[in-house]
């Protein structure tokens, strides 16, 4: 099996290539550079596997929640490479892939990930380990962070820029239920690839053009009606 | 050669396939019109996802409709700026990636050098030397274009574009938006020489432009009128005849001041019926782009990029949003 994955949500960049057992990864902390940095990271990965992108399987890529134009940057580079090859696309949850990553970091099998959602809120979700793999209990959301589901299991791991931005709030709600914070772990395309490989195997892909970000947060701006109302 | 095009600066995601050879071959085009027509005009997170919902469908379309595919493709050309970063940034994404994808070149091309060259899909095709008048939401130019690549820049607009002031004015007269059509309908039940707009910027010399003060002008008009319908239609029809002439005078200066006898017009306003046939009175040979390759479009962008990639220009892989990218810089 053989899938690209992309991931631009947050100020992290990162393309992954999967082949079987095998996974390569380019990876970089890099602010508003995504747009230069995401097509040579696939060019290299493509080149130092000899592979051509037509000999792939699918394209995975990092759907959101996370920064909106973010979003589109991978949904759009996957759009473009998948229609090109005429590959499959697995849409895959930013949120889930940071839970991998601190399964595979930390080996805990409860996480919960939360990103910085701006506007004083946060993209919530939570996941637990099925067989290696995390899987969401609950809906992922975007909430205040004193609003945020309350975790009803002790032991568990948050991962997250939320949880460096929103500190005192989200830990006295939720602080007596974690025994490990890392504020700092950004989603990555290693994990994105990961976990698109159960997706693939179940055929839970979609075509180029259906490939859209889940931005969690639809409502961003009031219609004259709406602004009427509220004045 | 064929390049496919795609066009995303602002509410409007469009895409055609141009053939050097055959000319226009196929071209398609979703409008946000009526989405941002609920918000009072365009939301730059609205727009954005759209575009990112509509662009690789409507391309997809478009080959069917062309009955080619795109490994016949030989470049793809996509709008880079000027325009709302975001709705930029889904058409270079998609398009730069599909090119790496089919490993073929890709080229930016400038939105205005689009609007520019888009009379040149017509035929005849307006004759080099030309002077273009572009007109838009965004902006007002006048163009000295002695060859295609080579612009030089003879006048623009001080502050609103001449679009942006009919967007303004028929906010302010309670006419919805786009603003152009809706004055252009209002002012068809207007009486003439009920008012005497200024002219703006036309009493000296130079074919600079400024609209901003007929702007407060209308508004001061109607603040004193009765406020009827037929006060609003007079309103409509005097500030367009003031627009239109402010055009057609800068324009016959500008022909003057360079000798030339071609004119162009481009842009959204170029859709405008009273300033086609103003300028047609003009004593120069006036090329209009059909109404629809007035406004933003993917036929222009195909056009404007297939001449550039036929330069053997590309972009390498990096997908570069312009939003704030000056036609000078060409
Ligand atoms: N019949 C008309 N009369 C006057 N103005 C018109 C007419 N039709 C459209 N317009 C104006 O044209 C503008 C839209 O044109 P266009 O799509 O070329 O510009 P834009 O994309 O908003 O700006 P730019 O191309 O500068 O980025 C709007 O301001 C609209 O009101």
């Amino acid at each position: 099996m053989k899938i690209l994955a992309i991931e631009t949500a947050t100020s992290a960049c990162s393309a992954a290539l999967l082949i079987d057992d095998e996974i390569k990864v380019e990876f970089k902390l890099a602010p508003r550079e995504h747009t230069r940095l995401i097509l040579p990271m696939v060019e290299l990965l493509l080149q130092d596997a000899d592979l051509k992108l037509t000999q792939l399987d699918a394209i995975a890529f990092s759907r959101g929640p996370g920064a909106f134009t973010g979003l589109r940057i991978a949904t759009g580079v996957t759009q473009g490479l998948a229609l090109a090859a005429d590959l499959a696309v697995i849409p895959v949850s930013t949120l889930a892939a940071m839970a991998q990553s601190a399964y595979h970091l930390y080996g805990h099998s409860n996480v919960v990930a939360a990103l910085d959602a701006r506007i004083a809120e946060v993209y919530w979700g939570q996941y637990y380990n099925d067989n290696g793999i995390m899987k969401p209990s609950i809906a992922e959301q975007v909430c205040k962070p004193s609003e945020t589901p309350l975790i009803t299991i002790p032991d568990c791991c948050a991962v997250g820029s939320a949880w460096a931005e929103y500190a005192i709030e989200l830990n006295e709600r939720q602080g007596s239920q974690l025994s490990q914070v890392d504020s700092e772990l950004n989603p990555s395309a290693e994990f994105i690839a990961l976990l698109a490989v159960e997706d693939y195997q179940q055929q839970k892909w979609v075509d180029a053009s259906e490939a859209q970000p889940i931005y969690l947060r639809d409502n961003v701006a009031q219609t004259i009606a709406e602004r009427q109302k509220n004045a | 050669m064929l390049v496919l095009g795609i066009e995303s600066s602002c509410d409007e995601s469009a895409v055609a396939l141009y053939d050097t050879k055959k000319g226009l071959l196929a071209h398609q085009l979703y409008s946000q019109v009526e989405l941002h027509a609920e918000y009072g005009g365009v939301v730059p997170e609205l727009a954005s996802r759209d575009h990112i919902r509509k662009i690789t469908p409507l391309i997809q379309g478009l080959l069917k409709e062309a009955d080619l595919t795109l490994q016949q493709l030989d470049g793809i050309a996509y709008t880079a700026g000027p325009g709302l970063i975001g709705a930029l940034m889904v058409g270079t994404c998609i398009g730069r990636s599909l090119a790496l994808g089919l490993g073929i070149p890709a080229v930016a091309v400038h939105h205005m050098e689009g609007h520019l060259l888009a009379p040149m899909l017509e035929t005849p095709q307006p004759q080099l030397p030309f002077i273009a008048l572009l007109v838009s939401g965004g902006h007002t130019l006048l163009v000295e274009v002695k060859q295609i690549g080579e612009y030089k820049i003879l006048g623009e607009s001080l502050d609103d574009a001449a679009g942006e002031a009919f967007d303004k004015t028929a906010k302010m007269l309670g006419l919805g938006y786009p603003g152009g059509p809706a004055i252009a309908e209002k002012a068809k039940q207007g009486r003439e020489g009920l008012y005497r707009f200024p002219r703006p910027m036309t009493n000296r010399p130079g074919v600079d432009f400024s609209f901003s003060g007929l702007k407060t002008f209308t508004l001061t008009t109607w603040q004193k009128s009765e406020q009827t319908e037929q006060d609003k239609a007079d309103i409509a029809l005097a500030f367009q005849t003031a627009v239109v002439d402010t055009l057609l005078i800068k324009c016959k200066r500008a022909l003057k001041q360079t000798q030339c006898h071609n004119l162009v017009i481009a842009g959204g306003v170029g859709a405008n019926t009273a300033l086609r046939e103003k300028l047609n009175t003009l004593d120069a040979t006036v090329s209009f782009p059909r109404l629809e390759f007035c406004t933003d479009n993917g036929a222009m962008i195909a056009y404007a990029g297939s001449l550039r990639l036929a330069k053997g220009e590309h972009e390498e892989a990096r997908i570069t949003p312009k939003p704030r990218w000056p036609i000078a810089d060409l």
